[in-house]
C-alpha cells in the first residue's frame, strides 16, 4: 500500500522520522495517578522497560482496595500475600518515583511532552529519615476511626496505613490547626496537653506547654485565654477551660522538688545581647537567643524580675512563688541578670560590646486624665500603687478609696485597696457591659464588697487642704453614638452633678512605656502614640542593632502578646547575630480547623460527644478572701482536670502534642510541614485512580451505620482478615459474638437508578466472602440475595459451584428491598420468597448478621478533578476511551486503567494497567533510558582468598528491639563468636547516617562478610546489600537476623528468653554467612524482536504495539488472510463496528514496515528462553525459515462452539448467534423471518453449562437489539441462566428490555427443549414448525413458544490445536483449554515460562475491546525484556554439578517454570552423555530441583545445602559451632 | 584458628533444657506472614526459630531428618 495515500493522523502509533522537527522532544518519564494494583504495575512496567516513572497516590501509602482485602478469588490467595512483593518492588524501584497525599491538577502540553501540576499534602514525618519503628504511635495521646480497617478499629493519629505499607513509613493524620492554638499568640497547642491531661499525662503536657511559653504558671492563672474564646466547644456548650488545665499541670509539676537546670554552653561568647527590662518579654527573649549559645545580659531597674507580672498583678491573683520560680528557671540556663540596674544609655552599651539590643521595658507608667485636681497629693495611678503593695510598700489610703476605671487592672486596684481595709468605689464612664474587665474579675470584685458606679463620670478632684481630699464630683452619663473602640460614647447627663467623699482616688485608666532613657539623638525612632517605632515582622528599630518588642511598642497588652513578642524579637536578634537577613522566608499559613454547630451536633448524635458544661472552678469564699492575699482561685484536681480535658473536641485530629517528636530517635517529625506544589515534566499520563465504595448510609433501607450488625462487603473483608480488627474471627458489631446466620444484599449501590451499571465483582466477591467464612465456620448458615450471578471470568463459574454444592451457600434469586431490626438482640429481619414452590409468596426470615455488597462508584472529588483536566466521561462518571484506543481517554497521551474506565476486576485492571503502560510506551519509545538513573557502584573487591571477618551489626531500632531484649548482651556475644571481627550495636540500623556507617565500618576493618540483627529480610535486605556493595563488598556476603519482628516483638513478655533467642538467630546467621560466597550476575543479550502466533486482533494490536516502538515482529498466522474472529463479527457494540476495527488494524499492520507477515504459515519448532529464542516457521509451501526472537506472544485465537446441542445442524432455522449476526449484513434473514415473527435465543449452551464464555449474554443482547433494531415488531425471548454482563454493558440490558425483548430465566433443573415437527411429505426442512418449552421460575409453570428463528448463544471453546501448541511452547493450558497464566490475579498476560506472554480468545473469551487490551498488555510485558540490550542472569539461582547428574528427568518434571533441559552431548555421572542444564536466565531460584535431586547433583546459590546446615547446626550444637564454619 | 568450644558450653549451658523447633519457611508467604504476626506483637514460644527460604519445595526430607538426627524437638514447614 502507498504510505502517501494514508491521512497522517491514523497513523497515531507510528514515529514518522520525517515529523521528528516539528514536534517538541518526546519525554521519557510517565505519570501514573493511583499507586491501587493498577497503577502498580503500570508503573512497574514502565519503569522496567526504561521509563522514569512518578506514582501520585492520594492516601499515605500505595496498595490500593487490593490491599484492604482478605482473600482474592477464584484461588483464594490471601490478597496481602500477593500484593505484598509488587509493594515491595515498586517501592525499591530505582525509576519509580512515589508521591504520597498527592494528587494532580492540571495537565498541559501535548501527547509526549506533559506539564503536570501535583499537589502534595503534608504528611508530617519526612519518608527518607523515617525508619517505621513505632515509637511515635506508643507515644501518641490521639485514637482516631482506623480508614483503612473502615472503622471497625481504632488507630493513633500518626499512623502506618496498615503493616506492609509502602512507603514503610509513618504519617500524621492531621485535620488542620487548632483554633485554640490558632488563636494563641505563641501558638500554645492547646489541644495538644489537653489531650496529654486526658491520659494522666502531667510531665509530657507540661512539657509541649513550656515549648512554646516559658511562663506556663502564670499564664495559667491571669492569661486572657483568646484559645477559650476561639473553642469550637462554644458552638455546643461551653469552651474548654484550657487556662485551668495549663494551671492545672503547671502545678502539678511544680509540687514536685524543682531540678536543678545545668547552664547552657556559650557557644558564641563574642556576640553579647543585652536585654532592657526582665519582663515576660524580654525574658523570653533571653531564653530564645541563650538557647542558641549567645550570651545575654538582662538589665531591670526594679529590684525584681517579673515585670508588671512581678510588681503589677495582686498577689492573689498570682502567687509571687510561681513568678519567682519561672524566672528562676531562665536566670539558671546562663543568663545575667542585673537587678536595680536602670540603662540610662543606649550607646553606652554598644560601646561595652553588646552586638544587639533589645528593649523589652514595658508600659510602666500610669496615666493620669486631665481633670481638675488629678495631680493633687492622694490622687494615685495603678501602676505605683500596685507596684508599691508589691514591693511591701503599704500606702496610706485613709478610709474610703474611689477607683477609676473598670478594665482589669482597675479591679486589681479595688481589690487591692479592698484588702488594705478601707471601703472601694469603683467609678466608670460607660455602661457594665463596655467594660473590659473580665466577667469573673467583676464578679470577684462584688463578691467582696466593692461598690459599683457605672455610667458615672469623674469631673473634679476636691482637695480637703492638709494634703487630704475631700472627694470627687462626678455627673451622671447616657449611651451616645458607637464610637470607634465599638462601644457607645458616654455623654454627660446635665445637671447631674453628685459629690463622691473619698480619701483616695486612684487612677486606672492605662499605662505606657517610660521611655526617657532614650534620647533624641540614639537614632531610635518614637512613635506619636510614645511607644518605639519598629518593623512589624522583625522587630527591628530604626537603629542598627536596636530591637524592641512587647508593650513598650504595643502600649499595654497582655502577657501572652509579651511572650510572643519576645519569641518573635529574639527570631529577629538571631538571625542579625548570623547576620542573614532579618525577614525570613515566609511559609504558608498553616489551615485552621473550623468546625461547624451541625458538624458538632452530628458527632453527638452519633454519640461520640456528649453534651457537658465546664468542669467548675473552686475558689475561696469572699468572706476569707478579703483580708488578706491568699489566692483566690484554686485549680483543678487530677480527676477534674481529667474530666474536664474529656471534653475536648480535638478539631485538628492531630493535636501537636509533639510527644512523637520526642520519641523520635530520628528526627522525622515536623509538625509545620505545609502542603506544596510542583510540576512535572512527564512524556504520557496514566489514571489509575480506582473507585470508591457506595457510601451504604446513602441507602436508609438497608440500616447502614443504624443497625449495628449491618456491614458492608469491604467492612467483612477485614472481619474475616487475619490482620484485621478481630484477627479474623468474624464478630458481630452489637455483641460480638460469632453470627449463625448471614445474608448477604447483592447489587448496594450497584444495577439501580443512580447506578444504572454493574459494578462487575460483587457477585464473585459476595461468594467468596461466605466461602472463606464457612472455611473458618462450617456451621455458619450464609444466603446471598441477588438478581443474577455474574460469574462470567476464568474460573468463577466453578468456583460458585463449589461455593454451592461443597460449601452449602444458598443463593437466592431476589433483590431484597429493605431490611428491619428485631426489637431485642439487633438481629435482622428480611422479607422475600421463602418457599421456591411458591414464588409469589413473601415470608420473612431472620439473620443474625447482613453483608451490604456495596458497588463501585467514581468518587466526586475525581469527577472534579476528570473536568478540571478536560477529560471525557460517561454519564456515571467513568473515563470515556476513544474507540480506536480502547485505554487513551478523550485528551491524547493520556490514558486510563482499572476502574476508572469501568467496574471491574483485579486480572483486567492489572491487564488494562499493563496494555496503558504498552499504549504509553508505544509513543515514547525513542525517549527510553533518558531519564532513568542507574547506580554505580565501586568495583567489587576479591575476598575470594582471605578467611572471613564478619561484622556484626545489631540494631535497637529504637525501643522496638532494645525495649524487649539486651542488645549490648547480643552484641557482645556477637564479638565472642567465632570469626566475628567487628560488632556494634546502632540505635537504628537503616537509618541514612548508619548505612553510610556499615559501609565505613566494612572498609575500616577490611570485613567480607556482614550480619545485621534488626528487622526482616523481606524488606531491609537489599538495602543493606547496597551498603555493603558501596564498600566493594559482593551483594551475596551477606545475611540478616530477624530478631525484631520474630524475636522482640513476639516474645516482648520475657525479656531473658527473647534475649537469648536473639543470640540463637545471630549465631545461626554469623554460620550460614561464613559460608556464603559471591554470586554474580551475568549478562545475556537480548535479541530484540518478537514473534507473534495468530493474526487476529490480539495478535495485530500486539504487533502493532512492538513495532511502534522500533522492534521488528514476524507475525505468523495460519489463514491466508489476517482478521480471526474479527472476520466472522459484525453487529456493532457501543457503537464500535468490528469490521471497522478489522479495517483499521489491517490498514496499520501493513503500513507497518517492522511487521513481517508470515500468512498461512505456523511455528514447527521453538527453542531457547527468554531473550533468545529460534522457532522455525513452515509457510503453506513447505518451506522453513527459522528466526531468531527475544520473545513470544500466543495470540491464536478461539473459536465458535458448534456442537449438536438443542438441535443445531438439524434443522435451519437454528443457528448460532454468528450466523446471526452474519444474516443481518445480508438479505438471507428477511426471507426466513416475517416482521412480526418470533425469535428465541437459548444462552450457556454445550461447554458453557461447564464454563462461563463471558461473551455470549452481550452478544445476544447487541444482536437482539439489531434484530429489534431492523424488525421493530419481532418478538425476541431470551432464555438464560444469569444474564452476564458487566460494567457499563449492563446499560444494554436494561436498553434491550425497554425495547420489549422477554427474558426468561431457567435453572439446571428446567433447561430448556428445542423440537422440531417431523417432517412431512409436504414440509421442507425449512417449513418444519420449531417448537422451544421452557420453565418460567417466576410463575413456577411450563411455557412454549413456536419461534421462526431459534438462535443459539455458542460459546468461544480453545481451538482444536491448542494442546500441541503447549507442547511445543512448554506451556500449561487450563482444565478447559484455554492458555494457564502465570497468576491468575497479578499475572495475567504471562505465561509460567518466561518471555512467552498471551493475548485473546485463548486466554479466554472476551470481547473485541478486550482482546484488544489485553494484547496491548502482552507487548508492554514483552517489550520489558526488548527494552534491554542485555538480561541480568544469575545470583541466587539453581546450578548443577553435571558430573554428578544422572540424567534422571527429575528436574525437568518437578520445576514449575519448565526451566531445566538435559543437554544431550554433555557427560553426566560417569561419563555418560545426558546431564540436566539450568539456564540461569530464567531459573526462578526456587530451589524445588535441588530438594527432588536424588543425586544431589543441583544447589541453590545463597540456600546451598551447607548453608541450611550451617544454620541449624549453629542453633543445636553450638559446641560444634567452629565446625560448621569455614 | 582458636578453638571456640570452650567458649561455646560455658555460655549456652543454660540452653541445655531448651526446646527447639525449627520452621522453614517460604519467605513469600509463611515467613512474611511471621513477619507480620510480629507487627501485630501476637505471642508464640521463644523456642520456635525460622529459617527463611526462597520456597518451601527447596525443603529436602534429607534436611529434615538431619535436623531432628542432631536434637531439633519439632520441625514446621511452612509455605
Amino acid at each position: 500500500m502507498d504510505n502517501g495515500s494514508i491521512p497522517s493522523s491514523s497513523i497515531d502509533t507510528f514515529i514518522d522520522p520525517r515529523n521528528k522537527t516539528n514536534q517538541p522532544p518526546r519525554i521519557g518519564s510517565v505519570l501514573v495517578l493511583g499507586g491501587g494494583i493498577a497503577g502498580m504495575q503500570s508503573a512497574l512496567d514502565l519503569a522496567d522497560q526504561g521509563f522514569k516513572v512518578y506514582l501520585v497516590e492520594n492516601q499515605s501509602a500505595i496498595g490500593g482496595k487490593m490491599a484492604q482485602l482478605d482473600k482474592t478469588f477464584p484461588t483464594n490467595d490471601c490478597a496481602m500475600c500477593n500484593i505484598s512483593p509488587k509493594l515491595v518492588e515498586t517501592g525499591r524501584h530505582p525509576n519509580i518515583e512515589i508521591i504520597t497525599n498527592a494528587t494532580i491538577h492540571q495537565i498541559s502540553g501535548e501527547k509526549g511532552n506533559f506539564s503536570v501540576q501535583v499537589w502534595q499534602e503534608p504528611r508530617y514525618i519526612d519518608i527518607e529519615k523515617c525508619v517505621a519503628c513505632n515509637d511515635c504511635v506508643e507515644v501518641c495521646p490521639v485514637i482516631v476511626p482506623d480508614i483503612f480497617n473502615e472503622d471497625l478499629a481504632k488507630r493513633t493519629a500518626v499512623y502506618k496505613r496498615y503493616p506492609q505499607a509502602i512507603p514503610n513509613a509513618y504519617a500524621i493524620q492531621k485535620a488542620g490547626v487548632a483554633p485554640c492554638r490558632d488563636a494563641c499568640p505563641t501558638g500554645q497547642r492547646a489541644q495538644g496537653y489537653i489531650a496529654l491531661i486526658r491520659e494522666g499525662r502531667w510531665e509530657d503536657a507540661f512539657r509541649v506547654i513550656k515549648m512554646d511559653n516559658p511562663f506556663p504558671g502564670i499564664c495559667g492563672r491571669i492569661c486572657n485565654h483568646r484559645c477559650e474564646d476561639a473553642c469550637n466547644r462554644a458552638k455546643l456548650d461551653e469552651p474548654i477551660n484550657i487556662r485551668a488545665l495549663k494551671r492545672f499541670v503547671t502545678d502539678k509539676i511544680y509540687e514536685q522538688p524543682r531540678e536543678p537546670i545545668a547552664p547552657l554552653e556559650i557557644t558564641h561568647p563574642e556576640k553579647k545581647v543585652a536585654i532592657i527590662g526582665a519582663g515576660p518579654c524580654g525574658l523570653t527573649a533571653a531564653q530564645d537567643i541563650i538557647y542558641q549559645g549567645y550570651p545575654v545580659t538582662v538589665f531591670e531597674s526594679l529590684p525584681v524580675a517579673g515585670g508588671m507580672l512581678r510588681v503589677g498583678v495582686p498577689e492573689y491573683r498570682l502567687p509571687t512563688a510561681i513568678v519567682d520560680r519561672e524566672v528562676q528557671d531562665i536566670v539558671d540556663l546562663g543568663v545575667d541578670l542585673q537587678l536595680n540596674h536602670r540603662v540610662d544609655d543606649l550607646d553606652s552599651l554598644f560601646e561595652d560590646g553588646y552586638q544587639a539590643v533589645l528593649i523589652a521595658a514595658g508600659a510602666h507608667e500610669g496615666v493620669r486624665p486631665p481633670i481638675p485636681g488629678a495631680s493633687l497629693e492622694g490622687v494615685l495611678v495603678s501602676t505605683n500603687f500596685l507596684r508599691d503593695v508589691r514591693l511591701g510598700k503599704m500606702p496610706d489610703l485613709g478610709k474610703k478609696v474611689v477607683v477609676v476605671g473598670a478594665g482589669d487592672v482597675a479591679m486589681d486596684v479595688a481589690r487591692t485597696a479592698l484588702r488594705l481595709q478601707t471601703e472601694v468605689h469603683v467609678v466608670y464612664r460607660r455602661r457594665e457591659q463596655d467594660a473590659s474587665a473580665g466577667e469573673e474579675e467583676i464578679r470577684h470584685a462584688r463578691e467582696e464588697g466593692i461598690h459599683f458606679h457605672f455610667q458615672t463620670n469623674p469631673a473634679e478632684i476636691i482637695s480637703a487642704g492638709n494634703g487630704n481630699l475631700a472627694g470627687m464630683w462626678c455627673e451622671d452619663t447616657e449611651p451616645g453614638v458607637v464610637d470607634k473602640s465599638g462601644r457607645p460614647r458616654p455623654v454627660p447627663v446635665p445637671d447631674s452633678k453628685h459629690f463622691l467623699d473619698c480619701d483616695t482616688v486612684i487612677f486606672a485608666v492605662g499605662q505606657r512605656a517610660g521611655l526617657a532613657f532614650i534620647p533624641d539623638d540614639a537614632g531610635v525612632g518614637i512613635t506619636g502614640e510614645n511607644t518605639i517605632a519598629i518593623n512589624p515582622n522583625t522587630f527591628a528599630a530604626t537603629r542598627e542593632g536596636v530591637f524592641a518588642a512587647g508593650d513598650s511598642i504595643y502600649g499595654t497588652a497582655y502577657v501572652i502578646e509579651a511572650i510572643s513578642s519576645g519569641h518573635t524579637a529574639a527570631r529577629s536578634i538571631i538571625r542579625f547575630l548570623q547576620g542573614k537577613h532579618l525577614e525570613p522566608a515566609r511559609t504558608p499559613p498553616l489551615p485552621v480547623v473550623e468546625l461547624s454547630r451541625h458538624d458538632i451536633e452530628e458527632r453527638v448524635s452519633r454519640g461520640e460527644v456528649e453534651r457537658k458544661a465546664r468542669v467548675p472552678l473552686p475558689e475561696i469564699d469572699p468572706e476569707s478572701r478579703r483580708d488578706n492575699f491568699r489566692e483566690v482561685v484554686l485549680g483543678y484536681d487530677d480527676a477534674r482536670a481529667m474530666e474536664e480535658a474529656a471534653r475536648c473536641l480535638a478539631c485538628g485530629i492531630c493535636s501537636e502534642c509533639m510527644s512523637c517528636v520526642f520519641a523520635c530517635g530520628t528526627n522525622a517529625i515536623d509538625h509545620d510541614m505545609v502542603a506544596s506544589g510542583r510540576t512535572l515534566q512527564v512524556g504520557g499520563v496514566i489514571l489509575a485512580p480506582g473507585y470508591q465504595t457506595f457510601q451504604a448510609e446513602k441507602a436508609e433501607e438497608y440500616g447502614f451505620g443504624r443497625y449495628p450488625n449491618v456491614v458492608t462487603s469491604i467492612q467483612f473483608e477485614r472481619l474475616l482478615s487475619a490482620s484485621g480488627p478481630t484477627m479474623g474471627h468474624i464478630q458481630r458489631p452489637s455483641d460480638g459474638k460469632l453470627p449463625r446466620r448471614i445474608a448477604f444484599l447483592q447489587c448496594i449501590g450497584s444495577r439501580d437508578q443512580e447506578h444504572p451499571y454493574c459494578s462487575s465483582v460483587c457477585c464473585m466477591a459476595a461468594t467468596k466472602e461466605a466461602l472463606i467464612a464457612k472455611e473458618h465456620h462450617p456451621e455458619l448458615d450464609i444466603h446471598i440475595f441477588q438478581m443474577d450471578l455474574r460469574a462470567f471470568s476464568k474460573g468463577y463459574w466453578g468456583y460458585y459451584n463449589r461455593a454451592k454444592d461443597q460449601y452449602g451457600i444458598q443463593y437466592h434469586y431476589c433483590r431484597v428491598s429493605s431490611l428491619s431490626e428485631t426489637a431485642s438482640g439487633n438481629n435482622l429481619v428480611i422479607k422475600f420468597p421463602t418457599n421456591a414452590e411458591q414464588p409469589s409468596t413473601i415470608g420473612t426470615d431472620v439473620f443474625d448478621m447482613v453483608v451490604l455488597s456495596v458497588g463501585m462508584e467514581i468518587p466526586a472529588n475525581l469527577k472534579l478533578l476528570a473536568q478540571q483536566l478536560g477529560l471525557d466521561l460517561t454519564e456515571n462518571g467513568f473515563c470515556q476511551c476513544l474507540p480506536d484506543s480502547p485505554l487513551e481517554t478523550s485528551l491524547p497521551g493520556v490514558f486510563a486503567a482499572g476502574a476508572f474506565r469501568g467496574p471491574k476486576d483485579i486480572p483486567e485492571s492489572v491487564i488494562e494497567a499493563s496494555g496503558a503502560a504498552g499504549a504509553a510506551a508505544a509513543f515514547l519509545g525513542e525517549a527510553r533510558n533518558t531519564r532513568t538513573t542507574r547506580r554505580i557502584y565501586p568495583e567489587e573487591r576479591d575476598t575470594s582468598c582471605q578467611p572471613p571477618r564478619i561484622g556484626v551489626f545489631v540494631c535497637h531500632c529504637g525501643t522496638n528491639i532494645g525495649g524487649y531484649l539486651d542488645v549490648d548482651e547480643v552484641t557482645r556475644y556477637a564479638s565472642s563468636l567465632p570469626q566475628v571481627v567487628h560488632a556494634e550495636s546502632n540505635l537504628y540500623s537503616c537509618s541514612q547516617d548508619s548505612i553510610k556507617h556499615i559501609t565505613q565500618r566494612v572498609l575500616e576493618e577490611d570485613l567480607n562478610r556482614v550480619v545485621v540483627a534488626s528487622c526482616s529480610p523481606l524488606t531491609h535486605r537489599p538495602l543493606f546489600q547496597d551498603s555493603i556493595r558501596d564498600a566493594g563488598l559482593n551483594p551475596y556476603l551477606f545475611e540478616m537476623a530477624n530478631i525484631r519482628n520474630q524475636c522482640s516483638w513476639v516474645h516482648s513478655d520475657d525479656n531473658l528468653a527473647a534475649t537469648r533467642k536473639a543470640k540463637e538467630l545471630l549465631r545461626m546467621a554469623v554460620a550460614k554467612v561464613s559460608r556464603h560466597t559471591p554470586q554474580y550476575m551475568i549478562d545475556v543479550p537480548v535479541q530484540k524482536s518478537a514473534l507473534v502466533l495468530g493474526g487476529g486482533a490480539a495478535g495485530m494490536t500486539a504487533s502493532l504495539t512492538l513495532a511502534s516502538q522500533g522492534f521488528p515482529v514476524h507475525l505468523v498466522e495460519k489463514e491466508e488472510q489476517l482478521g480471526g474472529q474479527l472476520t466472522r463479527l459484525f453487529t456493532p457494540l457501543n457503537n464500535h463496528h468490528p469490521q471497522q476495527v478489522l479495517t483499521d488494524l489491517l490498514r496499520k499492520v501493513n503500513d507497518q514496515p517492522l511487521i513481517t507477515q508470515h500468512m498461512g504459515s505456523r511455528v514447527i519448532g521453538t527453542s531457547g528462553f527468554k531473550g533468545n529464542f529460534t522457532s522455525q516457521i513452515e509457510n503453506s509451501a513447505g518451506e522453513v525459515l527459522s528466526v531468531r526472537h527475544g520473545v513470544t506472544i500466543l495470540a491464536t485465537g478461539g473459536e465458535e462452539y458448534r456442537g449438536p446441542d438443542y438441535g443445531y445442524g438439524t434443522h435451519p432455522r437454528i443457528i448460532t448467534q454468528q450466523d446471526l449476526e452474519k444474516r443481518l449484513t445480508d438479505d438471507t434473514l428477511s426471507k426466513t423471518l416475517p416482521a412480526n415473527g418470533s425469535v428465541v435465543m437459548i444462552q450457556c449452551v454445550g461447554p458453557a453449562e461447564r464454563y462461563c464464555s463471558r461473551i455470549c449474554c452481550t452478544t445476544a443482547l447487541k444482536n437482539a437489539l439489531a434484530l429489534k433494531q431492523a424488525y421493530p415488531a419481532l418478538n425476541i425471548r431470551i432464555l438464560y441462566k444469569d444474564i452476564r454482563v458487566y460494567g457499563l454493558t449492563e446499560q444494554l440490558y436494561t436498553d434491550v428490555r425497554d425495547l420489549g425483548v422477554l427474558f426468561f430465566r431457567y435453572d439446571e433443573g428446567h433447561k430448556p427443549e428445542v423440537e422440531a415437527s417431523s417432517p412431512g411429505a409436504s414440509l421442507t426442512s425449512n417449513e418444519r414448525e420449531l417448537v422451544v418449552k421452557g420453565w418460567d421460575l417466576s410463575l413456577n409453570r411450563p411455557i412454549v413458544f413456536n419461534p421462526d428463528l431459534v438462535v443459539l448463544s455458542m460459546p468461544v471453546i480453545p481451538r482444536g490445536d491448542m494442546k500441541k501448541l503447549a507442547n511445543l511452547f512448554k506451556v500449561s493450558l487450563d482444565q478447559d483449554g484455554f492458555f494457564l497464566e502465570a497468576h491468575v490475579k497479578l499475572r495475567p498476560v504471562d505465561f509460567a515460562t518466561e518471555g512467552i506472554y498471551m493475548a485473546g480468545l485463548a486466554h479466554y473469551p472476551k470481547l473485541i475491546e478486550e482482546s484488544i487490551i489485553q494484547a496491548q498488555a502482552a507487548a508492554s510485558r514483552a517489550s520489558i525484556v526488548l527494552s534491554k540490550d542485555t538480561l541480568k542472569a544469575g545470583g541466587s539461582v539453581s546450578v548443577v554439578t553435571q558430573n554428578q547428574c544422572t540424567g534422571c528427568l527429575t528436574c525437568v518434571r518437578v520445576c514449575p517454570f519448565e526451566v531445566p533441559v538435559i543437554q544431550k552431548d554433555v557427560p553426566g555421572a560417569g561419563g555418560i552423555l545426558g546431564a540436566a542444564y539450568i539456564e540461569p536466565a530464567v531459573c526462578q531460584g526456587c530451589g524445588i530441583c535441588v530438594a527432588e535431586c536424588p543425586a544431589q547433583a543441583i544447589d541453590l546459590m545463597y540456600y546451598t545445602d551447607s548453608q541450611l546446615k550451617a544454620k541449624v547446626a549453629a542453633l543445636l550444637n553450638p559446641a560444634d559451632l567452629t565446625l560448621h564454619m569455614i | 584458628m582458636p578453638d571456640f568450644r570452650q567458649w561455646s558450653i560455658n555460655s549456652v549451658s543454660t540452653e541445655a533444657d531448651q526446646i527447639q523447633i525449627i520452621a522453614y519457611c517460604c519467605q513469600h508467604c509463611a515467613y512474611a506472614a511471621a513477619d507480620l504476626a510480629g507487627g501485630l506483637r501476637m505471642q508464640y514460644s521463644p523456642s520456635v526459630k525460622i529459617v527463611e527460604l526462597p520456597c518451601s519445595g527447596r525443603m529436602d526430607v534429607i534436611a529434615l531428618l538431619e535436623a531432628l538426627e542432631q536434637g531439633a524437638d519439632g520441625i514446621l514447614v511452612a509455605g
